[in-house]
């Protein structure tokens, strides 16, 4: 990671992502995109895909995006915008272009991304195309309702997996999406979360400076209030208390090579500095219904994935 | 040496199939990014672009992308960012696609595409019909079957200058097989001529950095309606567009094709409308053979599909007792027809005319369609049979 910004006073100032959007109150994604769009600056063309940003920033006629924005369809985020890094390259190589070095930048939520969007996304990435793909991940469907996806994970309560008597909710663990996007061998890719701001906007320009290379992948966890069924005023706690307690640890795969980062770097060094899983499930009401058995089911997953990216990082 | 001399002088012609006639059209309108999938009869198109580019005689990008869907994405994206952009694909690719057509239009993007036709699955078929291309009736696209590898040529270049006037995607379909992989003498033009003939102009809206637009935007019921109407009042004004176009090639390039063709329609009393290479040219053979037998018969093509020509096709059909159409794909579970057919009856039910037709399918999954399957509707015609749907060619 390339340090831009040493601290909170040497972020970007200018807002690219303007106020008074539909999101809701607390909404995770909302404070990425502010983010997103603040670290990539006005030089950047965004692809949407289909998801609750998309729905609840460009209402016609209104719009809080300041800076060139495409939506196309839920799943093929990643190829319009490779058509995009196409068009600018072949159109500076003509002089059709005058628009100077632009950043290509998909946001896709995790439907888009882990599901229907992972073909697409899976070409761009093979073809080497000059784009920032950004997941954000609330780690369910959510702008039509709360159904589950490949990034929900295991128990969690979604209107498609409800709490019943046979089965209480998902089944499943969460799909690794940075193995599969690792797979792919791309210059550099990281996790981050809207909690820990200034490693978020270094990756960014890392990612963004290493599009020059190739493909770069951001996963960044941006938690849900209405989703996960926790008060609005503890959006940014969620996603803090998802780093500390390893369930969400920050990572960057730079050119082969995994680096934990801190706080992760250091719970893995000392697992005494780990927060107890239980502190990050039970605010959140898709986990309301979870016995001390299944905590300690989940918790023994977390311990697994820092050992294994533990393990990866010290290759 | 005259300019007219001189022009007359650079031109070619090459023995070329349909699909490779695309390619070298692609090459001369200066397309900047091409966005394809191979499926069966498209592929050869895009393989000889693969060639003009890797030879470095069209500087263009060419996406090799992962599925159909992510073409039609591709070049939504280039599109939107500014670039000329191409893509082509068949059957199946076109239905992979069809999400992202009305997308296209939606967005008003001058994108144009190949379509050589051909069968749907299931069962999976290879050969030609155009069952693909009427399944993207409703997609918001201009339309084009053309019936030879040299309008097929022209028609792709025209359609650049079409689509970038309409602001609408613009799709080139033919035969498949029949015509894609059938090898026909081609005039070329000039390429310098067809880059004066299809200059680069700034289109308004476009991703650029120093005016940020959004495109895509989401509507709600306040707004959806009045966009989609746009859309409907373009396609039904590119009508003049396509016909202004085709005239101002004419002039430049000595090749012009109307909206409807005819063959001996000046007296007829029978009429058979067809679409696409195979049908028309044996509707006017078979006209031909029904003269000599005393029928007086007459043979229109239909060469813009969308939108639908009716005011053109009225004016032929003005003074006839009796029309048939033939269509090479089955509108499944229609009120009656094929799809051709229930356009040209609306168009005529919709201004008050009242002219017996019969509804012929054939030629479905590439069934052989005979002259004599021709001359057998313009005796049916003759005879006085009306009003019905027929199967021709299946064997039952």
């Amino acid at each position: 990671m390339k340090v831009v910004y040493k601290s909170i006073w040497d972020l970007p100032a200018e807002e690219l992502f303007a106020s008074g959007h539909r999101a809701c109150a607390g909404c995770g994604p909302a404070i990425a995109m502010r983010w997103i769009t603040k670290t990539a600056g006005p030089n950047t063309i965004v692809v949407n895909a289909t998801g609750c940003m998309e729905v609840t920033t460009t209402q016609y006629p209104e719009t809080a995006w300041m800076v060139p924005y495409l939506h196309v369809a839920f799943e093929n985020a990643a190829a319009a915008a490779a058509g995009i890094d196409s068009a600018i390259r072949v159109m500076s190589k003509k002089g059709l272009w005058s628009s100077g070095k632009t950043n290509v930048v998909v946001i896709a939520g995790d439907g888009g991304t882990y599901d229907i969007g992972l073909q697409s996304l899976s070409g761009m990435l093979e073809r080497g195309h000059h784009v920032l793909y950004i997941l954000y991940d609330n780690e369910a469907y959510m702008n039509t309702g709360i159904q589950r996806s490949g990034g929900t994970p295991r128990f969690a309560w979604t209107t498609t997996t409800p709490v019943g008597k046979a089965i209480r909710g998902k089944i499943q663990a969460k799909k690794d999406i940075m193995g599969i996007v690792m797979a792919h061998r791309v210059p550099y890719a990281a996790t981050a979360t809207i909690s820990n701001i200034v490693d978020m906007a270094n990756k960014i320009k890392t990612a963004l400076e290493y599009t020059a290379e190739g493909p770069t992948f951001l996963h960044i966890l941006a938690p849900c209030p209405p989703g996960w069924r926790f008060p609005e005023e503890r959006t940014v706690e969620a996603a803090r208390l998802a780093v500390e307690t390893g369930y969400f640890p920050l990572y960057e795969y730079d050119h082969g090579k995994i680096r934990l980062n801190p706080p992760t770097s250091n719970m893995v060094a000392d697992p005494k500095r780990r927060k107890p899983l239980r502190e990050f499930l039970k605010f959140q009401g898709r986990f309301a219904h979870l016995t001390d058995a299944e905590i300690e089911e989940l918790e023994k997953e977390v311990v697994a994935n820092l050992e294994y990216l533990a393990k990866l990082a010290s290759l | 040496m005259t300019a007219a001399a001189a022009l007359q002088k650079a031109k070619t012609t090459l023995a070329l199939t349909s699909n490779y006639a695309v390619a070298y059209a692609v090459k001369a309108a200066d397309v900047d990014v091409v966005a394809v999938y191979p499926i069966t009869p498209q592929t050869t198109i895009v393989e000889k672009i693969a060639e003009f580019v890797d030879d470095g005689e069209l500087n263009a990008d060419l996406i090799h992308v992962e599925s159909e869907h992510s073409a039609m994405s591709a070049v939504v994206g280039a599109a939107a960012a500014g670039a000329r952009v191409f893509t082509a694909t068949s059957s199946q690719g076109l239905e992979l696609m069809h999400e992202v057509l009305h997308i296209a239009s939606g967005l008003r993007l001058p994108i144009v595409m190949a379509v050589p036709a051909r069968a749907l699955s299931a069962p999976i078929s290879i050969h030609g019909d155009y069952s693909d291309v009427m399944n993207t009736r409703d997609t918001g696209w201009i339309t084009y079957i053309a019936s030879s590898a040299q309008e097929v040529y022209d028609t792709v270049i025209q359609a650049y200058k079409v689509a970038e006037t309409a602001l609408l995607p613009v799709m080139v379909s033919y035969d498949g097989f029949l015509m894609s992989h059938t090898t026909e003498p081609v005039e070329l033009n000039d390429e310098e001529e067809v880059r004066r003939f299809l200059p680069r102009k700034d289109r308004p809206n476009v991703l650029r950095p120093e005016k940020p637009i959004t495109m895509g935007a989401f509507a709600m019921p306040d707004w959806y309606y009045e966009i989609k109407y746009q859309v409907q009042e373009a396609l039904m004004g590119s009508l003049k567009v396509v016909e202004e176009v085709d005239a101002e090639y004419g002039k430049i390039f000595g090749r012009s094709y109307g909206i409807v063709q005819t063959y001996r329609m000046e007296d007829a009393d029978y009429a058979i409308i067809a679409y696409g290479g195979a049908a028309f040219g044996n509707a006017r053979e078979a006209a031909d053979i029904a003269r000599e037998k005393g029928i007086k018969a007459g043979a229109i093509r239909l060469r813009v599909w969308r939108p639908f020509p009716t005011s053109h096709l009225l004016k032929q059909l003005a003074g006839v007792k009796a029309f048939a159409v033939v269509d090479r794909a089955i509108a499944f579970g229609s009120s009656g027809g094929g799809p051709v057919f229930l356009d040209v009856a609306a168009a005529l039910w919709m201004n008050g005319i009242d002219i017996p037709g019969l509804s012929v399918i054939h030629g479905i999954g590439q069934r052989s369609m005979y002259v004599e399957d021709f001359v057998k509707i313009y005796e049916m015609l003759k005879s006085g049979e009306r009003n019905k749907v027929i199967y021709m060619g299946l064997r039952l």
